[in-house]
């Protein structure tokens, strides 16, 4: 795969779109079998994940088809939580039996972890030296 | 519902929804325009957070699955084109990473610390308010990945063997909680926050929902959310198997 054929494909949108959308599938799956054949606690889309991170860094720059085609999938992620949302409706008996310690989990779990996060998050940044190059 | 009303469900059904296929025309344009219905009516009331579209059209999807009797597992079947997509969706996550990975290599000690803290904050405190209300094994192996983006916890939880609808229920909770009380609970705690700080937080605690909340904010918010929420999956999938052994050992 040269370059400069890279190039002129990513100039039709579609097919830039259709070329990332097939990277994103080809590295799932090698993530299912690289979790399969290591035998890692990870699902393989997480390590799918992880060689799109590496195989980035090594290119350097990222292509707009890739960068379209992941705003596109991401935004729209609550889209694909419905299903598995909807769930619950299954799961009523579980639910209404464990709903205390389940919604408290949730949501004093939730107020905790903002707490501890940007308490953090701010204390470690103002504490530390701002260099120049620093561009928070 | 009356008998006669049943019986004609039971008859439109077999005419609209004869074959598989049928079915999964029909349930995936409900989910489609379920969420889009769900985004309009978002957008119109000025992004309330009860109104969040993954609350209405989830509530649509199950009203109509009750209307016409239709059984979950029918359900999830018929919309497993969709739910096919949640696996690119979560290889695409490196993208808002790699974007940030010049923001990342200057502060990577601070988020590094922050991510790590707020990664076992949010799965041991779970855990703990759980257990301290009589949680089950289940329950907690369903609740320990909640703070992580949906299809991460889906298949971590399915993977250590809790209930993946509980999980999901979990996040999408955790995910509207956390987007809802951020601004009061921070504002309380910590005073005014600048937006990496702000950003992150929401991004790491409530993931997607956190995050679209955070693009609202600013660009910078919303990048370091988007950074914060790939990186807590990842830090939460490490800590799965740690948090398994917790449960076991407890429960």
């Amino acid at each position: 795969m040269s370059e400069k054929r890279d190039d002129t494909l990513e100039t039709i949108f579609l097919n830039a779109m259709i070329r990332a959308l097939s990277i994103l599938i080809l590295l799932q799956w090698c993530g299912e079998v690289l979790a399969k054949g290591m035998r890692l606690p990870l699902p393989g889309s997480l390590v799918g994940m992880l060689l799109l991170l590496a195989w980035l860094m090594t290119r350097g720059r990222l292509s707009q088809g890739m960068q379209q085609t992941s705003q596109a999938l991401l935004q729209n992620l609550m889209l694909l939580f419905i299903p598995f949302i909807t769930g619950i409706i299954a799961q009523a008996k579980q639910v209404s039996a464990q709903w205390l310690p389940f919604l408290a989990a949730c949501v004093l779990g939730a107020v905790v972890s903002l707490i501890a996060t940007a308490w953090t998050l701010r204390w470690m940044l103002s504490s530390r030296k701002r260099s120049p190059d620093d561009v928070s | 519902m009356s008998a006669d009303l049943y019986a004609w469900v039971v008859w439109a059904k077999q005419w609209l929804m004869d074959t598989h296929e049928m079915a999964s025309l029909f349930w995936i344009a409900v989910t489609l325009l379920a969420y889009s219905m769900g985004t309009a009516i978002y957008r119109r009331s000025q992004a309330h957070p009860l109104l969040l579209p993954v609350l209405t059209g989830t509530a649509a999807v199950m009203l109509l699955l009750v209307l016409t009797d239709t059984s979950y597992d029918d359900y999830f079947a018929a919309v497993h084109p969709l739910v096919f997509m949640v696996g690119p969706a979560t290889v695409a996550l490196a993208v808002p990473l790699f974007s940030q990975i010049r923001h990342l290599k200057a502060i990577w000690w601070p988020v590094t610390v922050a991510l790590l803290t707020g990664s076992v904050v949010a799965i041991l405190s779970a855990l703990l308010i759980a257990w301290s209300f009589g949680g089950t094994t289940q329950t907690l192996l369903s609740l320990a990945p909640k703070s992580s983006t949906m299809p991460i916890a889906t298949s971590l939880s399915a993977h250590f063997g809790g209930l993946v609808s509980l999980a999901a229920a979990a996040v999408a909770i955790t995910g509207i909680a956390g987007t809802m009380l951020s601004g009061p609970v921070l504002k309380w705690a910590l005073g005014p926050l600048d937006d990496v700080v702000h950003g992150f937080t929401l991004g790491l605690t409530a993931h997607a929902i956190g995050t679209a909340r955070a693009l609202q904010i600013s660009e910078t918010a919303g990048a370091f959310a988007a950074m914060a929420m790939s990186l807590n999956g990842l830090v939460t999938a490490l800590l799965m198997p740690l948090a398994v052994m917790w449960i076991t050992a407890v429960a």
